[in-house]
């Protein structure tokens, strides 16, 4: 039981780096159509970044952890929102109008890049960092050694993820921003003829999905404490089970999809096999694109004949 | 003469701002992950400096996308100058074809002659090989194969380079059927191969059977593998089925990995028995090859062997392919790419026409998979990662989806690019990602892009690009 | 059910989410006839070709096919593709769904995949190119010749049907649904986008399918010059239901029709009829 829980708390907190990283899929799909393929490294990439932003803010002096871990947030999602930015604008905007597979194609040959890029510029070595947020509550106390433990990280990440989703509905919801990329979502070359600037709505989506993953890849730093080139492969992927779980295109999906996720993994792992903790995952993703491939939150597709 | 002089300042200033901005974003990008290195040679990471490569990275994409502006405001006169010139080489190549090629040719023979170790002599050959099929020579290219051996034979090396080529070009085949001619984006591919290398490397411990009844055994396995996986997933959409295809791979790379009983996990299977001259060994001993017919016992000799057997097995793939694009199920294959609710309107099962792809392409990379097991002697589930799918993926998307002798070409220069530039460990990786991108901007439909007609009723006409479809979904 | 009949729907119904696209709907196409399904736009025409053709299951009603030595078949449950290789009901498409990178020959070979999937023994005689084969792929491409040369496209067979003309993509649309040897056959608004001497050529060509061949035509048609020139029957259909029925005399001075095109209630025609004294 205190097991059962004790993994509960665990999954919910790898969850919601899924679905943190699902939202960008997601978004991406929903407005123009494409898995993009190479978000996955972004999110490594994102992680690399507040590593390195945290090692040079210690060492020109910042040391109080609330205060870097801030201001690392701002670097790295600042940072990596760039490179969302570029890669749509290097790989995928040239292709907008070419045969459907193109910018699928086009998005391996960027997470190939990605990944070797960062191998090229950072080594290939793992690197690890020493545990910064510190400290576990105990919330559930069966006696005899039996204990239900959150730690601080884990209510960190969740209160995070949290907070963020809040932020980014209310902003699809609320905002002109958010309006244009419903709009686009509809009917990109309606929106276009309306008024709206889609090639600004879309690097827009790559911006904010980007960041996402960035908050993501700095909160599996703090988690995990480990980190190399290689993340964001399986992450993504992942991810993107997540994202399709939840039902393509949307939001709360994907944030569920991202939550249930890392559940499954967390309890396969738990009570299965931990080697075998991928093959769980990527089983569900072809499952449910077989049998449920509008996913849980997803619409219908009618096929147009 | 003012007026021009303004516009040409203007350009300059244009692309002066256009230069700005790049820098600018190149400086967000590489300040962190190239301004510093996160080093951890003391024991703690530590942030180092590297004011100069964060300087270079910068500076060349300033001058970079400076002169890409340069030359993309003046685009209309450069194209047309560059145009003329392609077109009267062209021509004036394309009437003295012959006397290029053997020129070409017994340049290349010179070479080898003067200095057998100098690697500008493979770029000849490619030049060489190029050339030939530019030309429309395909049987010069068949040519040079069969010969290889005999220009080669002091330099096994090139050999073992040629034998990886060739290797690529079957793989290339193989999924040029499921992709090229039937429009289903699998990047999942090297599982199949990674099932045809098991199943060849355990058969042939377990039972010490010859290569010639492991080998059909081992496609059969990938084959039958193919209709495992794509009986539930073929009706899933182009990019759906692309990354159910990766999850499936990935799932056979970590059972690979994890079944110890099996595959022996990470450390591999090693002393896989080796191909034989059709039962008779390779060996220095009295029954080995060399004795028996009489040569002095040369290493080389296994080496040839397996230049021409995988030259013979990416042959019988080709073959294969030509055959089966002329019958219905090929042409099922094309018309699937084309447009799937047609073919359902004519009465063809789509499931089991994409399952014949999946399968006779899964069979030909099983086949490769045997190949690679025996010539390696080695294999462990690090030969069969993602990476290796992108890269069979490439060479078909960039030698022109269905296109035979595109992918060949596209086969060869990656593989051998990629073997020159083997120092440049990741970044040639890098350089190998982008050209992906720019083949998917600047020729999305490959090098060969034309179709050849299965069946005429006058004259053979080739179809050119802007008709054919590349797969739905 | 009538045996001369080749089609029979029976309250056929077919729903998405909250939409009624077609509402028991009934009617039956007789054999050799050339039936019009005819609607204003939105009325259900082509949903119910596809509830035919199988690219839709209906949500309920029974669709049957009565073939010439007697078996019937129920389409209702049949997957698309099951019903163009069993039951031979073949069609095309209002946007036409050729293959364009395909020459027009390898698209009418292409039809005739099951004769040649069977002759080729499941591509294993084929492969080695047994005589059997070859004279089973001699065969097809005469009665794709045939059908090129009814259609006018013999000139143009080893061109890629992308590259063809609007109206000669029509026409080798039909001609490819022929080449599957059909007993019925749906035609989804073959005259679209023709001008007047291309439909009328359209007429001449059905009108010659309906004389020469076993297939029975089911049409959707806007152009009330081929509508009436040359069905036998006409069904009208609006909202999704089935409005009037009969021979196109009766269907061109139904009030009921007049009123759903011209989208006047029916009390407003038959006034109007009085006044001018129809």
């Amino acid at each position: 039981m205190e097991y059962f829980l004790q993994q509960l708390i665990n999954g919910l907190a790898l969850g919601s780096i899924y679905g943190l990283v699902a939202i960008g899929y997601t978004m991406v799909y929903g407005i123009i159509g494409m898995i993009n393929f190479a978000h996955g490294d972004i999110f490594m990439v994102g992680a690399f970044i507040a590593l390195l932003a945290f090692l040079i803010l210690v060492a020109i002096g910042v040391t109080a952890i609330p205060l870097a871990l801030f201001l690392v947030l701002l670097i790295a999602m600042v940072l990596t929102s760039l490179y969302g930015w570029a890669v749509e604008r290097i790989a995928y905007r040239p292709l907008r109008g070419s045969f459907r597979l193109a910018p699928l194609i086009s998005a391996i040959g960027m997470s190939i890049v990605l990944q070797n890029y960062v191998q090229l510029a950072q080594g290939a070595r793992v690197k690890t960092l020493p545990p910064l947020v510190t400290g576990v509550h105990t919330i559930l106390d069966l006696g005899n050694r039996l204990v239900v433990q959150i730690s601080n990280i884990q209510i960190l990440i969740i209160a995070t993820t949290f907070a963020l989703m809040t932020g980014f509905s209310w902003l699809v919801a609320s905002t002109s921003l958010g309006r244009d990329m419903r709009a686009c979502e509809q009917d990109l070359k309606m929106a276009a003829l309306l008024g709206v600037d889609t090639n600004k709505t879309i690097s827009l989506t790559f911006l904010i999905g980007a960041a996402l993953a960035s908050v993501a890849g700095i909160m599996y730093l703090l988690y995990y404490g480990v980190i190399d080139f290689h993340i964001g492969f399986v992450a993504g992927v992942k991810a993107f089970t997540a994202a399709v779980l939840g039902g393509i295109g949307s939001l709360p999906g994907a944030m569920l999809g991202g939550l249930l996720i890392g559940l499954i993994e967390t309890y396969w792992s738990a009570y299965f096999s931990v080697q075998y903790k991928d093959v769980a995952a990527f089983s569900i993703l072809i499952v449910v694109l077989i049998f449920m491939p509008t996913g849980i939150l997803g619409r219908p597709e009618v096929e147009k004949v | 003469m003012s007026a021009s002089s303004a516009g040409k300042s203007s350009v300059v200033m244009h692309a002066l701002k256009d230069a700005l901005i790049a820098g600018i974003v190149a400086f967000g990008l590489f300040v962190l992950l190239l301004g510093f290195l996160a080093d951890d040679t003391l024991g703690k990471l530590r942030p180092l400096p590297r004011p100069v490569l964060l300087a270079a990275a910068v500076g060349i994409v300033f001058v970079g996308r400076f002169l890409i502006s340069l030359i993309y405001y003046n685009a209309a006169a450069l194209r047309v100058l560059l145009g003329e010139l392609f077109v009267a080489a062209f021509a004036l190549a394309k009437r003295f074809r012959f006397v290029l090629l053997a020129l070409m040719i017994v340049l290349a023979f010179v070479w080898i002659y003067r200095v057998p170790d100098d690697w500008p002599l493979v770029a000849t050959i490619i030049i060489t090989i190029l050339f030939a099929v530019w030309l429309g020579l395909t049987p010069a290219l068949l040519a040079l194969a069969v010969l290889f051996p005999v220009a080669f034979y002091s330099n096994p090396y090139y050999l073992g380079i040629a034998i990886i080529i060739l290797t690529y070009v079957m793989l290339g085949w193989g999924l040029n059927i499921v992709v090229g001619l039937a429009g289903l984006l699998d990047l999942g591919y090297v599982a199949f191969y990674a099932v045809g290398a098991y199943s060849y490397a355990i058969i042939a411990q377990a039972y010490g059977w010859s290569f010639w009844v492991c080998l059909p055994l081992a496609g059969l396995f990938a084959a039958f593998f193919g209709v495992l996986l794509g009986f539930p997933v073929l009706r899933l959409r182009g990019d759906y089925l692309a990354i159910v295809t990766l999850a499936f791979g990935e799932i056979v790379r970590i059972v690979l990995l994890n079944w110890i009983s099996l595959t022996n996990g990470p450390n591999g299977i090693g002393s896989i028995p080796r191909a034989s001259f059709f039962g008779i060994p390779f060996t220095a001993d009295d029954d080995g090859f060399a004795a028996r017919f009489g040569f002095e016992f040369d290493p080389t000799h296994r080496t040839v062997f397996l230049f021409y057997l995988i030259l013979a097995l990416a042959l019988i793939t080709n073959w294969v392919t030509i055959r089966l694009r002329k019958l219905p199920v090929g042409r099922a294959w094309e018309a699937l790419r084309e447009d799937e609710i047609a073919v359902r309107s004519l009465g063809i099962n789509p499931t089991n026409t994409k399952l014949t792809a999946f399968a006779i392409g899964a069979m030909f990379g099983g086949f490769a998979g045997a190949f690679f097991a025996t010539r390696q002697g080695f294999i462990s589930p690090d030969s069969f990662t993602f990476p290796e799918s992108a890269l069979i993926l490439a060479i078909v998307v960039l030698g022109g989806m269905g296109s035979q002798i595109g992918v060949a070409i596209a086969a060869i220069v990656m593989t051998a690019s990629f073997e020159l530039f083997r120092e440049f460990e990741q970044f040639r990786l890098v350089i190998f990602g982008f050209a992906m991108v720019g083949i998917m901007i600047w020729r999305p439909r490959g090098l060969i892009s034309s179709r050849e007609p299965s069946v005429y009723l006058k004259e053979r006409k080739t179809i050119s690009a802007e008709h054919v479809a590349e797969g739905h979904g | 059910m009538a045996r001369d009949a080749i089609l029979a729907l029976n309250g056929l119904t077919m729903q998405f989410g909250g939409l009624l696209a077609v509402d028991d709907l009934s009617f039956e196409a007789k054999r050799g006839d050339i039936t019009a399904l005819i609607g204003p736009n939105g009325a259900g025409k082509t949903t119910v070709f596809n509830c035919i053709t199988g690219f839709y299951e209906p949500t309920s009603g029974a669709i049957r096919v009565n073939h010439a030595d007697g078996k019937t078949f129920a389409l209702e449950k049949l997957p698309d593709f099951k019903i163009a290789k069993r039951v031979h009901v073949a069609r095309t498409f209002q946007n036409i769904r050729l293959f364009p990178g395909m020459t027009a020959l390898e698209n009418l070979m292409v039809a005739q995949h099951n004769v040649l999937m069977r002759a080729s023994g499941f591509t294993v005689f084929g492969l080695f190119g047994l005589p059997g084969y070859r004279r089973a792929e001699r065969e097809a491409v005469e009665l794709a010749r045939y059908w090129l040369e009814k259609t006018a496209l013999t000139d143009r067979a080893d061109d890629p049907a992308g590259s063809l003309p609007y109206g000669a993509q029509r026409r080798l649309e039909i001609a490819r649904a022929m080449c599957t040897k059909p007993v019925l056959l749906c035609l989804d608004e073959p005259a679209a986008g023709l001008n007047p001497r291309e439909s009328d050529e359209l007429n001449v060509l059905l009108r010659a399918i309906q004389k020469e061949s076993d297939a029975s035509i089911l049409l959707i048609e806007h152009d009330m010059n081929v509508v009436m020139e040359i069905s036998n029957h006409i069904v009208v259909l609006d909202h999704g239901k089935k409005i009037s029925e009969g021979a196109p005399e009766f269907i061109r001075n139904d009030p009921k029709v007049i009123a759903a095109y011209l989208g006047v209630e029916e009390d407003a025609v038959d006034a109007a009829e009085a006044e001018v004294g129809a």
